[in-house]
């Protein structure tokens, strides 16, 4: 299972600001290893955001995201309390969710 | 070497077929709930643009990408693609020097805002596109060279 | 060597264009900037939070957590800790950094072996392991000042003994830890290198260490960081929390006193 994501969501005005690190190799598969061997590709394919248990936000990564994910976007109207969960599933078919109550 | 490399394409080509007979059940899922892998595969910005379905870009002054000029490691460069046009559908980010020049994907619902940050890789300096598909089928864009270095020996 | 430093030389070249001092002063606004974008969100919490859970979990043939170890600041207290490490400790009779008192701390209280660790390479199981703590520890002072004690003989033992390392010129390429960090206004292509013999400033040099470092999407202690420098140095490698990195970690961090440290930072 993988290592928990950090998720942060601050509201302010009209928006709230979601900023989410997660915790993945997102090794690209062009990689070799000191043998000469192919890394095998392992990355994020799809992260998927709801508000309230409602979806606001799907993605599609390909293995060029960086290391240890970073992710910002806006959620429009939320407010202190409710609540963020993000979600993503790899290119292996492993997944990982994650909440956080907007602050 | 020559044994391992022909053992993986003969998986990779029943890999295909199991998925088109919806037996491998993770990349079923994903493929069902919508992974495009053919265009994060697409070498160039054209072949990835057009396994989006979408029509000929054009620049545009209401596409905004954000990138640093210069990034210290190709490994991480903060990037992000965002539109104040009302009717985005969709935002990519894309960079076109990389083996496959599609990064990113963003779907913008009614209830997000269409802007997006994200970290890519980056090989090598290139130009970063943010990239709109706009409900009524327009496409815009934008674009930014970004220099990578390696910077130096230490540190 | 020479490969190394002309696949350096062609990093560089790639990244340059037009007139040189133009280049030279938009090429550190521009790394500056770089670095500003990546400040907010460090992968480094990701670590840190490891590190607390790590920190509170019993583990190891003692079944017992490390909340009871003491890092200077009495047993369990962790905020304020990292700033005044190195530092000496009663119970082990000797001055010890933040990674040699986890050590210790998790011979003592959990039973896991730190010889066994230190000989762990980097990254790997228990070292992996020792990283998180250290994010975690760091962070609980991160924008605190440091303050060394200097009280005790072997704390100033320590000081000038890490004082010699650090002019100490050996090697196949006579470098010191002063070849580099000797003098201000030195860099390393586009590597600002900052001055260690006194207080560089806030959240430079000692004062940004342990480092999220992106080229390797790993988080970097302190002991590593002493590690690769000697790499660099052509030196053979120190011991994992080995006395003399122990004495070159009091000498950065007494002549830091007074810098805010920003662990755990961020660095390429």
């Amino acid at each position: 299972m993988a290592d928990p994501m950090r998720i942060r969501a601050q509201a302010s005005a009209d928006k709230t600001t979601v900023r989410v690190l997660m915790a993945h190799e997102m090794e690209t598969g062009q990689r070799k290893d000191a043998a000469g061997k192919v890394i095998p590709a392992w990355y994020i394919q799809q992260v998927h955001a709801k508000l309230n248990g409602k979806d606001v936000l799907s993605a599609q990564w390909g293995p060029a995201v960086a290391k240890n994910p970073f992710l910002q976007f806006m959620i429009k109207g939320a407010k202190a309390g409710d609540k963020v969960s993000v979600s993503w599933v790899d290119n292996r078919g492993d997944t990982r969710t994650d909440e956080a109550l907007v602050t | 070497m020559h044994t391992r490399r022909h053992a993986l394409s003969a998986s990779a080509k029943l890999a295909l077929l199991l998925l088109g007979a919806g037996i491998l059940p993770a990349a079923a899922q994903a493929q069902a709930s919508g992974f495009n892998q053919a265009a994060f595969d697409a070498k160039s910005l054209a072949d990835a643009m057009k396994a989006l379905g979408a029509n000929a870009p054009a620049a545009s002054a209401d596409v905004t990408v954000s990138a640093p000029d210069i990034a210290e490691n190709g490994a991480v460069v903060p990037v992000g693609a965002s539109s104040s046009l009302p009717g985005v559908k969709r935002l990519l980010l894309l960079v076109e020097k990389n083996p496959s020049a599609l990064s990113a994907i963003f779907e913008v619902s009614e209830m997000v805002d269409a802007n997006f940050s994200t970290r890519v890789k980056m090989g090598q300096s290139s130009d970063v596109y943010a990239v709109a598909m706009m409900n009524d089928g327009r496409v815009l864009y934008a674009k930014k060279e970004v220099k990578v270095t390696l910077g130096g020996c230490g540190g | 060597m020479t490969r190394i430093l002309w696949a350096c030389a062609a990093a560089a070249i790639a990244a340059s264009s037009g007139a040189i001092w133009a280049q030279q002063k938009s090429s550190a606004d521009g790394i500056a900037e770089y670095r500003a974008m990546l400040a907010d969100g460090n992968p480094a919490e990701l670590f840190e939070a490891k590190g607390e859970a790590l920190w509170k979990t019993r583990r190891g043939p003692k079944n017992s957590s490390l909340e009871a170890c003491d890092l200077g600041k009495g047993p369990g207290v962790v905020k304020g800790a990292f700033v005044e490490l190195p530092r000496y400790f009663a119970d082990t009779g000797r001055v010890q950094d933040l990674e040699s008192r986890l050590l210790s701390c998790s011979e003592t209280l959990q039973g896991i072996s730190a010889a066994e660790t230190a000989a762990t390479p980097f990254g790997r199981g228990e070292q992996s392991n020792m990283e998180a703590l250290v994010a975690y520890i760091s962070a609980a002072s991160n924008g605190m000042r440091f303050n060394l004690p200097q009280r005790n003989p072997e704390e100033r033992k320590m000081f000038e003994l890490g004082k010699r390392a650090f002019f100490y010129r050996a090697g196949s390429h006579d470098f010191a830890c002063a070849s580099c960090h000797g003098e201000a206004g030195k860099r390393i292509r586009l590597q600002d290198l900052p001055e260690l013999t006194k207080n560089p400033g806030d959240g430079v040099g000692f004062a940004a260490w342990p480092a999220y470092r992106v080229s390797s999407g790993e988080l970097w202690s302190m002991q590593r960081r002493l590690n690769d420098c000697y790499r660099q140095q052509r030196f053979p490698y120190p011991g994992y929390a080995s006395d003399v990195t122990i004495a070159l970690g009091v000498y950065m961090g007494v002549n830091a006193k007074g810098a805010a440290s920003v662990a755990p930072s961020i660095k390429r």
